[in-house]
């Protein structure tokens, strides 16, 4: 008998994204983003989201179940994430995937979206080798996790404790005049940049704060570092460097975040880092992961692009781990639970 | 046979045929548990009711008026089901579901949260026994809904109503209401933060 065949439905931010797997086997990752609707704000607004979301629903179901080339009677299980995300967006996937495991028949996992981009790396050629540090970096979440048992054993070492990385970015791409998203804006201004013309703070890494918050993250001082050195230079009347603005505020954020994940490795005892996340995209950041694991000897895993972003597919893998380790099903009456701890893989 | 989902107010999930009636119901005025709730509902109307997706004709959701959160997890639901079961989804104004019963001039009203009502004008019942709708659905602060019908509030839309009432639309050959959720009110966002470039953090 082969592998159970999962379709997954992710909606906990800006992307609907449905995907179909066959155990670890990748069949289809369909993503509608309602990132264009968003550019205007300069931010994700939830309600535009959760709105974009219930249009795209059906759309997406459609092109992936094209696209794995496999019809609805082949479907074994359905998988969604119920949570860490925003209300109102979960809400359009829980409701949907309720509704069509029941029209289908089939059993529904309930799974967290965080455990879910570390579930993505199931998908890539080479095994999961656990124990793994997972750093999970996007606009709405930074997170490092302690991965022992995918399904299992869950630990939460650090998060941010104001602004997600990738809200950062958006932040002050906006004070730069950049646009929306910031991250591939800043990346862009960045690359004439010098990186050590103006340095930036780096949250949460001096001693005494090390001692409280080691594995956590702060980005909201940086961002406004940055705001008081532009405004400074615009009060001058001078102008802006932006290309080594972009350039320095994307160092320290690369800098803390390759920083704080390294040193968990090397604490824990655990030579094995995996990124996940939609920040991930950032060159920078592969670049400075690479470069501090190599010299720290941990093995870096970084998933393809498409399943770093929030996707379907990752739902999928991490519904099918569940499916095959026989676990229970998660019922019908399960809620959206904005803030699902990442202990809790499975509603 | 029709299974009927409407989460404009509570939540309300039944399974209606156009010649035995209403086959189950089961509903809420809860509003805070629509994502909950509405999977257990499905389940238990399709059992009670003894039928399986395949035997039903169409799924029909109510498009509001109501608050956009549990709104949408009806209409999610529903389309999700019916795409599942391969069958239609036909689309019906909630506050129809509530006039329906309503032979008199009537003014339908539901909360809208946030201190502010949602509101239909209806002049009665036609020849096929379809709500005469006349103005509206349309938003508004208490004292300033449309006057000179009788006022009838209501708390939840009945799910058995509003499927029975998609029959009687599709007897009559009639067009079903459009797709679109009846959200009336704009997503809450200030664009001025985003195109001013945000405010000085430096006085």
């Amino acid at each position: 008998m082969s592998a159970p065949i999962v379709l997954g439905i992710e909606t906990s931010c800006d992307e609907t994204g449905v995907g179909i797997v066959r155990g670890t086997e990748l069949l289809a990752n369909v993503i509608a983003s309602s990132m264009d609707e968003h550019a205007r704000y300069g931010g994700v607004v939830p309600e535009v989201a959760a709105r974009a979301h219930l249009e795209a629903l059906t759309p997406t179901l459609t092109e992936a179940l094209e696209r794995a080339d496999v019809t609805l009677a082949d479907i074994d299980a359905v998988a969604v994430t119920s949570g860490p995300g925003l209300a109102g967006a979960l809400m359009v996937g829980v409701g949907a995937a309720k509704a069509l495991a029941l029209s289908l028949g089939k059993p529904l996992y309930a799974v967290n979206h965080l455990v879910g981009h570390v579930g993505a790396d199931v998908l890539s050629e080479e095994e999961l080798e656990l124990p793994t540090v997972a750093l999970l970096v996007s606009g709405g979440h930074t997170s490092l996790l302690l991965v022992r048992d995918l399904i299992d054993d869950v630990e939460l070492l650090g998060e941010t404790i104001d602004d997600a990385a990738g809200e950062a970015f958006d932040k002050v791409a906006r004070l730069l005049g950049l646009g929306y998203p910031g991250g591939p804006a800043i990346d862009r201004a960045a690359a004439d940049g010098d990186p050590t013309a103006i340095r930036f703070p780096r949250g949460l890494t001096q001693p005494k704060d090390l001692e409280r918050h080691r594995y956590d993250f702060s980005f909201s001082g940086l961002k406004t570092a940055v705001a008081r050195w532009v405004e400074k230079r615009q009060d001058a009347g001078e102008d802006v460097p932006v290309a080594d603005v972009a350039a320095g505020f994307r160092e320290a954020v690369v800098d803390v975040l390759t920083q704080k994940a390294i040193a968990a490795c090397t604490d824990l005892g655990v030579p094995r880092l995996l990124l996940g996340g939609g920040v991930v995209a950032n060159r920078r950041l592969r670049e400075v992961a690479q470069e501090r694991a190599d010299a720290a000897g941990v093995a870096l895993r970084i998933p393809p692009l498409d399943l770093c972003t929030d996707n379907g597919a990752m739902i999928a893998a991490l519904g099918a781990q569940l499916a095959a380790a026989g676990r229970a099903p998660s019922g019908l009456d399960f809620a959206a639970d904005s803030t699902l701890p990442v202990t809790t893989v499975q509603v | 046979m029709l299974l009927a989902i409407d989460t404009s107010a509570g939540t309300s999930v039944a399974v209606v045929d156009r010649d035995a009636g209403v086959l189950a119901e089961l509903s809420t005025d809860d509003t805070r548990r629509h994502a909950e709730v509405i999977g257990p509902f499905i389940a238990q109307a399709l059992e009670q009711a003894d039928v399986t997706a395949q035997r039903l004709s169409a799924v029909a959701v109510g498009t509001g008026p109501g608050p956009f959160t549990g709104l949408r997890v009806g209409l999610a639901a529903a389309r999700a089901f019916a795409f599942g079961a391969g069958k239609p989804v036909v689309h019906v104004v909630s506050h129809d579901a509530i006039a329906a019963t309503l032979t008199a001039p009537a003014l339908v009203v539901t909360d809208a949260r946030r201190r502010e009502l949602y509101w239909t004008a209806y002049d009665g019942l036609d020849a096929d026994g379809l709500p005469i709708r006349v103005d509206g659905p349309g938003l508004a602060k208490p004292d300033e809904l449309p006057t000179g019908r009788e006022r009838h509030d209501a708390a939840t839309v009945s799910a058995a109503a509003l499927g029975l009432l998609a029959e009687a639309t599709w007897a009559a050959g009639r067009d079903f209401a459009s797709s679109e959720p009846l959200y009336l009110r704009s997503p809450d966002v200030t664009i001025s933060a985003a195109t001013t470039g945000g405010r000085r953090v430096t006085q």
